[in-house]
């Protein structure tokens, strides 16, 4: 298989009818994210119809509308409950959630965990620029501890959470993680996140510079995108690394890979069970 | 044909036999007091049919894949109680937005917050029409019988169906609950109408294009059909927009779809309406009441009649209006302080004297008592 030049997949799988320029600010990490998933939506092999994407509301959920695919964008942290009724009514098509931190872990916290521990086999996507963005940088449950917000004027007092350890935790089959910076293995990460059978999280550490950076003194994104390329370890460096080694950075690429029992092919022996005991009058 | 069976059903179960006749094939739903026999009964019929049942975390959640669902071409519903309607409000602003059929159930029990769990009341009847924000178009409908929560079932999945939009099934704990003799008819005697999808190939379909009807084609997710899903507002296409022409077109082809067929949405029955002198306009439970009062009245010499609404919304403005001419006095109990009863005056616009009836103690109005407010009426 020739591999398509990266005009080629931008031209097939980006919306025509729809107008551009996007909404996102300069330096933004998400056009990076949306190239990147557009490359690997196109490395999988999959066709256009086969693809839905969904997503909640933030600048992240503003993501799918550009690509040339079913695309639902939903209600704030609610996208994973709208994907679950979609691939459990439709299992040939592959779903992809794609969602901001405040959007997954806050509002959708609850739904986000519920979909790792039910392994439906949907992609989870969600993109950690440690703030809100789109209501203008107030903290969210990523947010560092002392950092600035305009809803932590004083410094943010609150501990924060590791996405892709809460969801490890909570069941899923895959987890990963990546950065803007690194949009390489970004690339080949969403890929084995659409090719796992289960449910698949990528958490993707993006730079918000307009909202989170300007309010913490980093001179510009472009400092931000550095600071990435250096917190960001490979996971098999990391773990060699001591406590005090990783301070201040995190393990990239895969972190959990197991084979769990999927959702859909329970549900299906659910379905032969019943009917089954309708057959012979049982119920 | 074959003979159909009489059956003692409850209204709950009624609502499962009549959501399967009308095709439903989806349901996702949260457990709660007194709409959980639906889910039940769900669980055990959908896995039979090889449709999908699924308990979710919570009802945002569940209305959330019903409305997924709904977009990759199932017949979806959800039940629930005051508590999950609350939490679906969000959601179902979405479905009225995005233009989605689903059948959402509410079985009324005493509110507001935890209230009365196991007690009935009528208290959500203006929150199915305003519970949502952002001013929307609103169906909902209001069986007072075990045999009206299957007929009027079929009647919220053709709706929703038909007007691309969510409905409202607006229960009660004593409907729910109570165990009565129906004869259901026979799947294939059941009137069952599809949202229409489009015939044009991808390439032509402009998802919220539409005809007279206002009431754009439905393409199922992963059809080939790509488009755009969203609860900004949008134009044909489906992409948001602010622009004041298309901001325009859109709210008034949302509302216009909905209030042109006014006609069409109008339930009601009336019992012994020609010479009465005395209305009672009920609804649900409180219906079932009134229609003993009128037995009971009419065997006194009373000239009383009913007007029973089985389409709370759109408010069934004209029928209302006829049976309130020349009448002495109208009496609307309701188990709230005068939910519908706003909608009555506001119909009436001074013609008659419009009576509340009104309690929230988590009992039922009895006959006895609607009959003695009558007679002190008149
Ligand atoms: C129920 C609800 N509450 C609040 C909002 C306002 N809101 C919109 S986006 C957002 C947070 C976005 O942050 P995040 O999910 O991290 O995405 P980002 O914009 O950073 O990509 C909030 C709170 C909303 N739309 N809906
Ligand atoms: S506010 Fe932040 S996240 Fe949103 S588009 Fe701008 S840079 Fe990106």
């Amino acid at each position: 298989m020739t591999v398509p030049s990266t005009q080629t997949v931008v031209y097939e799988w980006l919306r025509h009818d729809k107008k551009f320029p996007h909404v996102w600010c300069p330096g933004c990490g998400l056009g990076i994210l949306l190239g990147a998933l557009v490359r690997a939506l196109a490395a999988s092999g999959l066709t256009k119809d086969q693809v839905a994407l969904v997503s909640g509301i933030g600048c992240a959920g503003r993501l799918p509308v550009y690509v040339d695919v079913g695309s639902i964008h939903t209600t704030h942290g609610r996208a994973l409950t709208f994907a679950t009724g979609i691939k459990l009514s439709k299992p040939e098509l592959t779903v992809v959630v794609v969602m901001g931190d405040g959007d997954a872990m806050a509002i959708g916290g609850n739904h986000l965990i519920h979909a790792a521990r039910r392994n439906l086999d949907l992609v989870a996507v969600v993109v950690n620029n440690r703030t809100f963005g789109m209501t203008g940088g107030q903290f969210s449950p990523t947010t560092p501890m002392g950092a600035k917000t305009t809803t932590a004027l004083y410094g943010h007092i609150e501990p924060e959470f590791d996405i892709a350890a809460v969801c490890a935790t909570a069941g899923a089959a895959l987890v990963a993680r990546s950065t803007v910076y690194h949009v390489d293995r970004l690339e080949r990460l969403l890929l084995q996140a659409l090719q796992k059978k289960g449910f698949s999280v990528v958490e993707v550490m993006s730079p918000c510079y307009t909202n989170f950076g300007r309010q913490n003194l980093m001179a510009s994104h472009v400092v931000m995108m550095k600071q990435l390329k250096e917190q960001g370890i490979p996971v098999e460096r990391w773990q060699k690394m001591s406590e005090i080694e990783r301070r201040g950075s995190f393990p990239l690429g895969v972190l959990v890979d197991r084979d769990l029992p999927g959702y859909l092919d329970s549900y299906r022996e659910v379905c032969k069970t019943a009917a089954k005991l309708r057959s012979e009058g049982k119920i | 044909m074959i003979k159909r069976q009489a059956r003692l059903l409850q209204g709950n179960e009624a609502i499962v036999h009549g959501a399967l006749a009308a095709g439903c094939n989806f349901f996702a739903g949260y457990p709660i007091t007194p709409s959980s026999e639906i889910m039940e009964l769900m669980s055990r019929e959908l896995p039979v049919r090889g449709d999908v049942f699924i308990q979710m975390e919570d009802e945002i959640a569940s209305l959330g894949a019903c409305i997924g669902a709904g977009l990759a071409g199932r017949k979806a519903m959800t039940a629930t109680s005051g508590p999950g309607f609350s939490l679906m409000q969000e959601n179902f602003g979405y479905a009225c937005m995005a233009e989605t059929p689903v059948v959402v159930v509410n079985v009324m029990r005493a509110g507001p917050s935890t209230g009365m769990p196991t007690n009935v009341a009528q208290g959500d009847v203006q929150q199915a029409r305003w519970g949502t924000h952002g001013d929307h178009p609103c169906i909902a409908l209001c069986p007072s019988t075990v045999a009206e929560c299957y007929e009027l079932t079929v009647v919220a999945f053709n709706h929703a169906e038909r007007f691309r939009t969510p409905v409202v099934l607006l229960s009660d704990e004593m409907v729910a609950h109570t165990r009565e003799k129906v004869v259901l008819p026979h799947p294939e005697d059941v009137e069952v109408i599809d949202r229409r999808r489009p015939t044009v190939p991808p390439d032509w379909y402009v998802p919220y294009k539409t005809d007279g009807s206002l009431i754009p084609r439905l393409a199922d997710l992963g059809e080939g059909y790509r488009y755009h899903v969203t609860g900004l507002t949008h134009d044909e296409r489906g992409f948001p927009t602010r622009r004041l022409d298309e901001v325009q077109q859109f709210y008034t082809r949302l509302f216009a779809k909905i209030s042109r067929q006014f006609h069409y949405l109008e339930n009601v029955k009336d019992y012994y309406l020609d010479d009465c002198e005395l209305l009672i306009i009920a609804y649900g439970c409180s219906a079932r009441s009134a229609r003993a009062a009128v037995r009971l009245g009419r065997e006194r010499g009373l000239k009383v009649g009913l007007l029973q609404l089985l389409s709370l919304w759109p408010f069934p403005r004209r029928p209302v209006s006829e049976a309130l001419n020349g009448k002495i006095a109208v009496l609307v109990p309701e188990l709230n302080l005068g939910q519908l009863r706003r909608e009555v005056l506001r119909v009436n616009d001074g013609r008659t004297a419009v009576i509340g009836l009104n309690k929230l103690d988590g009992t039922m109005i009895t006959p006895e008592e609607i009959l003695t407010r009558l007679r002190v009426i008149k």
